[in-house]
């Protein structure tokens, strides 16, 4: 995906572009980051010797040692938990819950703490922590291995939630998370960590709090995010074919919303859906077509769609591709709009 | 007694008596039973009767507050000081104290001033004091998941070869919670500056032990994690302000964590809200009155003729003083600013928040919530 790779500004790139994938990318900003700031910790489930179960940590606890980067004990609550204390003395704790569905036994330590903090103590103890957390589907994954948990995240005050869908965003948005004094989700589409970018490092993309238009078009605003992004430029490539323009949209920030250049889009085509693999009900498709209905309804054409997973259980590998958004799905959707009106 | 000795043989199981260096009638216990801890000097234990008194002076009057409907509501120690003042004594001011709701005393012996502690169950902020300054981290609600806070800074102030120990406070309830065993878990493993104080106060509200664990006691369970575990009399503040003393000591030498359970009772309701007639009789109450921490002490220091009756007038007149700015601070009703709702969820602004403010500033402004506590401003 070179969309957002294209519109970045001229970073301080210090090397030629090569082309990395998406893991590769997240690891040069580990790398880049724990080289910059010794306060930048990393800890998790098989993070240390093998690198992580993605490799996103390859190669980091050789170079900066066991005090930098080790292997935690197996307890996702112990990860979160001490890394709140971690952050209260003033480390910069990145940790990782291996796949989203392994975070679960962190939720009260996220919602209860580490959402809560700053709030509680008026700004006075404030947790500048990552909690770096691969997600969604489509990678074969069996059972627990391919949940989408985002809107538990998303709807929880505190938290900042971003998703990248593309390497140089991985990069450039890991780096500024690690960098926040807030806490940030920061979500990692398993099924993008092997897509290709070329990629000069360091790269800086836009805020990791906004959102990005990564493809213009006038007659449809498809709104997507992390593994979704590509499933959006699918379907606009392929309407492109039929004369249709479909502007993308790449959320990149699920908390907060970018209601501006969410709006904007919008207002040019009067026309959205939103795409994820989450199933749909209670999904964060909801809050999307909701805020796009309530700021932008007397410039809509048409009831703001979700195109989302179903509402089951993620299914076993051979049967995921069924409940997956695919771009024909997107374009279906799309076809049930009145479009002479 | 040295704890670094004890940590080359942590699979001793603790005593099944609990550890004692003063007994109920205020004499000094010699033999196996002390475990070879030794009383503190006269001077550390005038100033732990001191900080008691204080203390329990300090939770009646929030207790009578809280009747009078002045605070939310309020978690009494009462009969618990032994284990409070003891635990928190051992610890210098550079170290680090994570609380429960139940340890507005130990705040207390903290230096933190009542109306900062008080702040959250009266119900003007969640937290009122500043946590750096006084390194005693906000009360926690949630059970045993502010063990986790404590081993985790504990664990970056080793990193930083910063020698100061984290202790947390648990109750016997809490142990049943996952967050207890992982805290144990990672502290053993990581061997972190950690002290974990039990205080096993019998009951989790209306629960009693025995429907926690079938554990023979609470410090038995250090032995699964490799770490020493010490079954105390918690209503003993000598023993206490001992043994937590050696694993602070411990911990700070880079001897890794201890398990303290202190065995005590919680003399008052869970919170006001609370009816303990429903769950336990009123002669077991009694038999733990008659067990008092601070009356042991009390006895012990008079006996050794190191408690006259001025000191005792002195100390209080101190308390009676606390208890009277404790009024007079619960008294003043705080001026809140709704507006402050919006100021601390996030450091960077987001414009939807600022959204939301500005319509609940137009709400108040339309006199939405006239003569409301806060919005009259």
């Amino acid at each position: 995906m070179t969309a957002t790779a294209t519109s970045t500004p001229a970073a301080e790139a210090s090397a030629a572009p090569t082309q990395l994938t998406m893991a590769g990318a997240l690891n040069a900003a580990l790398r880049d980051a724990m080289t910059a700031d010794d306060r930048v910790i990393v800890y998790g489930e098989d993070v240390g010797p093998l690198g992580g179960v993605f490799r996103v940590t390859d190669g980091l606890q050789a170079e900066f040692g066991e005090d930098r980067i080790w292997d935690s004990p197996l307890a996702e609550s112990g990860i979160i938990g001490t890394a709140v204390g971690m952050a209260m003395y003033g480390m910069r704790p990145v940790v990782e819950m291996q796949f989203d569905a392994f975070s679960y036994p962190a939720f009260e330590q996220m919602v209860s703490h580490v959402a809560k903090m700053r709030n509680r103590t008026k700004g006075r103890v404030t947790l500048p922590m990552v909690v770096r957390i691969p997600c969604a589907g489509a990678i074969g994954g069996v059972e627990h291995h391919s949940d989408s948990s985002e809107s538990y995240w998303a709807s929880t005050p505190g938290l900042t939630v971003v998703m990248p869908s593309n390497p140089a965003d991985a990069y450039s948005m890991l780096r500024e998370a690690i960098e926040s004094d807030d806490p940030v989700v920061f979500m990692e589409p398993k099924s993008r960590y092997w897509s290709k970018a070329p990629l000069a490092l360091p790269v800086t993309t836009a805020p990791m709090d906004r959102a990005e238009v990564v493809r213009e078009g006038t007659d449809v605003t498809l709104i997507g995010y992390g593994p979704t992004v590509r499933t959006a430029l699918e379907a606009a490539e392929a309407a492109a074919a039929e004369g249709l323009s479909i502007e993308v949209v790449d959320l990149r920030s699920l908390s907060p919303f970018d209601d501006e250049t969410v709006g904007a889009s919008v207002r040019k085509t009067s026309r959205a859906a939103v795409i994820h693999e989450a199933a749909q009900f209670g999904g964060y498709g909801a809050e999307v077509a909701a805020r796009v209905t309530e700021r932008n309804f007397h410039h809509l054409a048409a009831p703001v769609l979700r195109i989302a997973g179903f509402d089951i259980p993620f299914p076993s590998p051979k049967l995921e591709e069924y409940h997956l958004p695919t771009a024909d799905r997107v374009l279906a959707a799309l076809d049930t709009w009145e479009w002479d009106a | 007694m040295s704890l670094n000795v004890e940590h080359a043989s942590v699979r001793t199981l603790p005593s099944e008596k609990p550890l004692r260096l003063l007994d109920n009638a205020g004499h000094a216990v010699t033999g196996a039973a002390t475990g070879g801890f030794g009383l503190p000097d006269t001077e550390t234990l005038l100033e732990l009767y001191r900080k008691m008194v204080v203390a329990r002076r300090f939770d009646v009057q929030v207790t009578a507050l809280t009747k009078q409907g002045r605070l939310a509501t309020y978690p009494s120690a009462y009969g618990q000081e032994a284990c409070e003042i003891g635990a928190v004594a051992a610890l210098t001011a550079q170290d680090w104290l994570f609380p429960t709701y139940r340890d507005s005393i130990a705040l207390l012996t903290r230096g933190i001033e009542p109306a900062d502690i008080l702040q959250s169950f009266r119900g003007d902020w969640h937290n009122g004091y500043d946590q750096h300054a006084h390194r005693t981290a906000a009360q926690a609600t949630p059970l045993a998941t502010q063990a986790l806070h404590a081993v985790g800074l504990s664990h970056a102030a080793r990193l930083r070869h910063d020698p100061i120990v984290a202790l947390t406070f648990l109750g016997d309830g809490a142990t049943s919670e996952g967050d207890a065993h992982e805290a144990f878990n990672f502290a053993a493993v990581w061997q972190t500056p950690t002290v974990f104080v039990v205080q096993n106060n019998q009951f989790a509200i209306s629960v009693p032990l025995e429907r926690q664990t079938r554990a023979a006691t609470l410090a038995d369970k250090a032995v699964g994690y490799g770490m020493p575990g010490y079954h105390v009399d918690g209503n003993d503040i000598a023993a206490m302000y001992a043994v937590t003393s050696a694993a602070v000591e411990r911990a700070r030498s880079g001897g890794g964590p201890t398990l303290i359970e202190g065995v005590t009772y919680r003399i008052e309701a869970h919170t006001n809200s609370d009816d303990p007639t429903r769950y336990r009789a009123a002669r077991d109450v009694e038999h733990w009155k008659r067990r008092d921490p601070i009356e042991r002490l009390e006895k012990f220091l008079v006996s050794e003729g190191a408690l006259t009756e001025a000191m005792r007038a002195e100390i209080t007149d101190a308390a009676e003083a606390l208890a009277a700015r404790t009024r007079d601070v619960m008294t003043i009703e705080a001026e809140l600013d709704p507006l402050e709702l919006f100021d601390h969820v996030y450091g960077r602004e987001r414009a939807a928040l600022l959204e939301q403010r500005a319509a609940l500033e137009a709400e108040i402004a339309a006199g939405a919530f006239a003569g409301h506590e806060g919005a009259a401003r």
